[in-house]
């Protein structure tokens, strides 16, 4: 529980995910290329669960930050001798900061239905500058030959993934950090006020539409880092990091893993892309099938993701033992 | 004559041709403790939303401590001494009742824009808030969330939000509304024990709650002010009694 009444420590089941993907690291070797693509995905939906899960804001439209930042770091990668990994990370996240605040400048005045389908158009507008733009994003075609140098010229990205991996697992590391102190900060208690009572906020004086814009913002920051980091593992960028499909399989993955919990974002993605995995290779026409299938059992009956069953589990638990130690007494 | 802690200068809106508040001219004392009532359909809550500004009135000034605000918005309102509770309890249901009360004394203190020291760690937010707890007789229900309260209690937690943004004037909206009679002389004692250097305009429909509270009532019917005065002249006010027994016979 974060706010003012919450207890800001670190658990211990907190250092799970980074337990698991450290022993992932050295176990399972043939798995990191998928692995990197996951941790991108868990960043890319922790920027989703700040805005969606504790602001309250609902958008079909995060695909754009997370395809501009791709389209940033491919461009400048491959038009422009920019290779540095750094650079075009900072580069991502800067153009898709712009983005989100001009954009949420003038969405967040609004709510609800009309919102989601703003956001909607927003990340259409981007896919079809990507698709026009040929010349500079490679269309339908993609954008290949990408060059990412050697990271502080050391690591150079390897066939494994095993730099892709770790830089990767860093950028998360970072990533979490910073949207952890956020939301156990002053800052995400008010998010979460919006969330619950968005007129109350106003009557406390809280500007609230500026607060919007600036969650927002560093939410798209965050998408946009997250885009860049894809595009660096894959050294190619295509158009399907931008528009709807993008942006409702990782609203997918956040309901599967729970939203506004923070670790829903490390749970979602991880089910979601292994169950791709392994449904693509088993049944390849009827994949998506699964993934349904999955959502819906979710849905209907983990109203709180699959962290949401955790809990019930674990409260049940302590009901459990606490009234086992009342009747031994 | 001091200058008036809110007043408004022929305050208008309409919908369309509905016109629910019809040129009024009202002014709250320094430290009053002052009603407004009227019966259902008067324009009482219009008229306290343009006050805080949810809505825009179609003319006329509203002025708070002097100074215009009739442009000014509901949160910068809020920030400039404006407090107000709602009529239906309008909480952050699920969040503790220390949470409630804490996040509006954030933003008054300019805290809520800090992003990195927990918000658990900022005791000078959380202890200010246990201490207005306590004044209201929740002191131990601070960690309980507002919907597991009952609903007397959730509806002292509206104050509790109101008093820690420290406003030079509050408008409490039927503070009473819904509270069983027998809790409501708890809401009352509260109401009694407010601050006095704040002006209070309080709507309520519960008679003997406003003949106890009040020292001034306005009576406001069909938009307009039918009559302002102490509530000895207004018990006495035949106009008054024959809107109240009017709407009595409909009923």
């Amino acid at each position: 529980m974060s706010g003012y009444t919450g207890d800001p420590r670190i658990r211990p089941q907190e250092f799970l995910p980074w337990i698991i993907a450290i022993v992932a690291f050295f176990l399972l070797p043939e798995y990191l290329s998928l692995g990197a693509r996951i941790v991108v995905y868990i960043l890319f939906a922790l920027s989703l669960d700040l805005i969606l899960g504790y602001a309250g804001i609902i958008t079909l439209g995060h695909s754009a930050f997370f395809g501009l930042g791709a389209y940033t770091a491919g461009i400048l990668g491959a038009k422009f001798g920019v290779s540095d990994p750094f650079l075009q990370l900072v580069a991502a996240a800067g153009a898709a900061a712009l983005l989100g605040i001009s954009t949420g400048a003038v969405i967040l005045r609004t709510k609800a239905l009309t919102l989601l389908m703003l956001t909607l158009a927003i990340t259409s507008i981007v896919l079809e500058i990507a698709n026009k733009a040929s010349s500079l994003t490679g269309g339908a075609d993609g954008l290949s030959g990408v060059e990412v140098a050697p990271i502080l010229g050391l690591f150079k990205f390897d066939l494994f993934g095993r730099t892709a991996f770790i830089y990767c697992l860093v950028t998360l590391f970072l990533g979490w950090l910073l949207v952890r102190r956020l939301i156990y900060s002053p800052f995400g208690a008010m998010l979460t006020g919006i969330r619950e009572n968005a007129a109350r906020m106003h009557a406390v004086g809280a500007p609230v539409y500026w607060r919007l814009v600036l969650v927002y913002t560093l939410s798209a920051t965050l998408a946009g880092i997250a885009g860049a980091l894809l595009t660096q593992v894959n050294q190619f960028v295509g158009l399907n990091v931008l528009g709807l499909e993008p942006s409702g399989d990782l609203l997918v993955m956040l309901i599967l893993g729970g939203v506004g919990r923070l670790y829903g974002a490390f749970v979602g993605p991880v089910v979601y892309l292994v169950a791709q995995d392994y449904l693509a290779k088993q049944y390849p026409e009827y994949w998506y099938f699964g993934i349904g299938v999955l959502l819906v059992v979710v849905v209907l009956f983990a109203r709180g993701g699959i962290l949401g069953i955790f809990d019930t589990w674990l409260q049940a638990l302590s009901r459990q033992r606490s009234s086992a130690r009342a009747s031994a007494r | 004559m001091a200058a008036s802690a809110l007043a408004t200068e022929k305050l208008c809106k309409s919908f369309g041709a509905l016109t629910v508040a019809d040129n009024i001219n009202f002014r709250l004392a320094p430290g009053a403790r002052h009603a407004l009532i009227g019966p259902n359909g008067a324009g009482k809550t219009t008229f306290v939303n343009m006050l805080t500004g949810a809505i825009a009135p179609s003319s006329g000034r509203i002025l708070l401590g002097g100074e215009d605000i009739t442009k000014v918005n509901q949160a910068a309102r809020v920030r400039r001494g404006l407090g107000r509770t709602f009529q239906i309890t309008t909480l952050f249901r699920k969040l503790p009742v220390l949470d409630n009360v804490a996040l509006g004394i954030a933003e008054r203190e300019g805290v809520a824009r800090r992003m990195w020291k927990p918000a658990s760690r900022h005791g000078e937010i959380i202890g200010e808030a246990e201490q207005l707890l306590a004044t209201l007789g929740l002191a131990a229900d601070a960690r309980t969330p507002v919907q597991d309260l009952p609903y007397g209690r959730q509806r002292l937690v509206e104050i509790a939000i109101a008093l820690g943004l420290k406003p030079r004037v509050l408008l409490l909206d039927e503070p009473a509304a819904g509270v069983p009679s027998q809790d409501s002389h708890h809401v009352l004692d509260v109401l009694a024990g407010l601050p006095a250097n704040i002006a209070i305009l309080i709507i309520e429909h519960d008679m003997d709650l406003v003949f106890r509270f009040a020292s001034r009532i306005t009576v406001l019917v069909q938009g307009q002010v039918l009559v302002e005065g102490t509530p000895h002249d207004i018990a006495a006010d035949r106009r008054v009694r024959d809107v109240y027994l009017g709407e009595a016979t409909h009923a």
